[in-house]
């Protein structure tokens, strides 16, 4: 069903309008589609456009302005339950399609035979230029938690600090998500006490070239998996071979000649 | 350095948590430096024949003239590279193909399917593509999309008309303005790009950019680009976790090495001689 907006003022419902057309205009005069008879609205006030299942709001360079949500603005993508305040006069934007963001949306692929043109010119492609979409995560190295992986193993010292962390987490066994913060502790190696939070989505752990594997944060749990070098990585002394293996709190894992610990933040 | 042994290859499709058919199809020809993903639409099983039919005609086509023809060498007509005729005439195949079968049979009426194909070949990739199934490149710590999707969307876009942020929240997602069997003729958009050691392309179709963020696409094909079997995996997980709900398809191809075609006349009939 198509999306429709609702007049009010002071709280009164007016009148309610279908946007079935493909631009409305509300204004003051009387050839307006929605018309509000009041000084303080432009003869043109703002035009709604509407393509497909989408609706953009656009002043057309009325006196007094139009404002979205509290903000005044000049061009808006409407979205369910915004809105639209010219002078005293509320108008508010309800599309109850369901939102591709929540379940049970996402219509099939559909071809659009005659292509919708938009007003603009659409810029020409040249025949070796793509105009790319360039996303850059210069963070992305930073944060992955290498470590050198020379050094010898040292054992007692960093397992007490194990089993203190063991005492502190005790309570917070079982209902495990993706809220959870967890944090990989480094227990061997010049780099023994160091703390790496789980704060990506995946974070690899371990020397490239040598021996990696990568931690995933998923709804259900934190997985590693084995990623690139001769050996696997040892959880809690057992080989994970090609499988990945989901974390329990406490988890010991050995990789590149290190040890670390997995636990989850109280 | 042979082309199969210059490329590494992964193909990986699955049909989501929701939908019970798997309407995407996949392939990967190793020996000729080939991927082909599609994503089919129609009702029934017409999807799946739709984009069956179109990775089997390109792919087996491309393959079969790849045996006589160089993909790096002028087409006598157009002055195009091989490679670009190749693609543009054998998806014009898949085309016809698919528009016949979905005129003689009313169950597969109106069906159709996207398509995005690589041929790497001479250090050089001809990249085609029809509707919302994309390719992306990771190169040095650079990932960026080198296809332009043909949707209401994009061209929304491309006028000024929603920001990229608003984009993501649009409605109007799965409107494609283009796509393989619709009409009688398809207009293919081919572009040829340079290929570096060490690239990572990825192809996928809408079932993964729809579920998973770029940025997070970004990091995922950095973390784990040592691994391609991992990456594909944890690129359809990733869809799966966040919902799952259209069909997800991955190829990723890794370039680990030079691919030159043999040059001058003492190489080529060297090549010649070992063939």
């Amino acid at each position: 069903m198509a999306a429709k907006i609702i007049l009010s003022m002071d709280g009164v419902v007016l009148q309610e309008y279908a946007l079935n057309k493909e631009r409305m205009t509300v204004g003051r005069k009387a050839h307006n589609d929605i018309v509000i008879d009041n000084l303080a609205v432009s003869g043109e006030h703002a035009a709604i456009v509407t393509i497909q299942n989408d609706s953009f709001l656009e002043d057309l360079d009325s006196t007094n302005g139009v404002m979205v949500n509290g903000i005044t603005t000049k061009k808006h993508f409407l979205q369910n339950n915004d809105v639209i305040e010219i002078g005293k006069y509320k108008i508010k934007y309800l599309n109850d399609q369901p939102t591709q963001t929540t379940a049970a949306d996402f219509e099939r692929t559909m071809v659009l035979r005659a292509p919708v043109k938009p007003a603009a010119a659409k810029p020409v492609l040249s025949t070796t230029q793509a105009i790319p979409t360039v996303v850059t995560s210069e963070d992305a190295l930073d944060a992955t938690g290498k470590f050198s992986a020379t050094g010898p193993l040292t054992g007692s010292g960093s397992m007490a600090r194990a089993a203190g962390q063991s005492a502190a987490a005790g309570g917070g066994e079982g209902g495990v998500t993706s809220q959870a913060p967890a944090v990989v502790q480094i227990l061997s190696g010049p780099n023994a006490g160091k703390e790496l939070e789980l704060v990506k989505n995946l974070t690899t752990l371990g020397k490239p070239g040598v021996q990696v594997a990568v931690l995933a944060r998923r709804p259900h749990g934190y997985f590693l998996t084995h990623v690139e070098g001769a050996t696997f990585p040892v959880v809690n002394g057992e080989s994970l071979g090609e499988h990945l293996r989901q974390l329990n709190d406490h988890d010991i894992i050995e990789l590149a000649g290190v040890k670390m610990e997995f636990y989850f933040k109280t | 350095m042979d082309i199969k042994d210059a490329l590494e290859m992964v193909c990986m499709t699955h049909p989501g948590m929701v939908r019970a058919h798997n309407e995407d199809s996949v392939a990967c020809e190793a020996s000729c430096g080939l991927v082909v993903l599609t994503d089919g639409m129609g009702g029934y099983n017409a999807g799946e024949v739709a984009s069956g039919i179109a990775v089997s005609v390109v792919s087996s086509e491309i393959k079969h003239y790849l045996e006589e023809a160089r993909p790096e060498d002028k087409d006598a007509d157009s002055g195009e590279d091989v490679a670009v005729v190749l693609l543009r005439n054998n998806v014009q195949k898949a085309n016809s193909s698919i528009f016949h079968a979905a005129h003689s049979q009313p169950q597969y009426a109106g069906m159709g399917t996207t398509i995005v194909s690589g041929l790497f070949y001479d250090n050089r990739v001809a990249v085609a593509h029809i509707g919302d199934s994309r390719m992306y490149r990771l190169r040095g710590e650079v990932f960026e999309g080198i296809t332009r999707d043909h949707s209401l969307l994009q061209e929304q876009i491309d006028s000024g008309m929603i920001s990229k942020a608003d984009a993501r929240v649009s409605q109007n997602k799965n409107l494609v303005t283009r796509a393989v069997g619709i009409d009688a003729e398809v207009e293919t958009e081919v572009h040829v790009y340079d290929v570096k050691r060490g690239d990572i392309y990825l192809l996928c179709s809408d079932g993964l950019n729809d579920m998973v963020e770029d940025e997070d696409i970004a990091d995922t094909v950095k973390t784990l680009k040592s691994n391609l079997p991992l990456l594909a995996t944890q690129l359809i997980q990733a869809a799966n976790d966040n919902g799952g709900r259209d069909n997800v398809s991955v190829i990723l191809v890794k370039v680990k090495g030079d691919f030159a075609a043999p040059r001058g006349l003492h190489a080529k009939i060297l090549s010649w001689f070992k063939n």
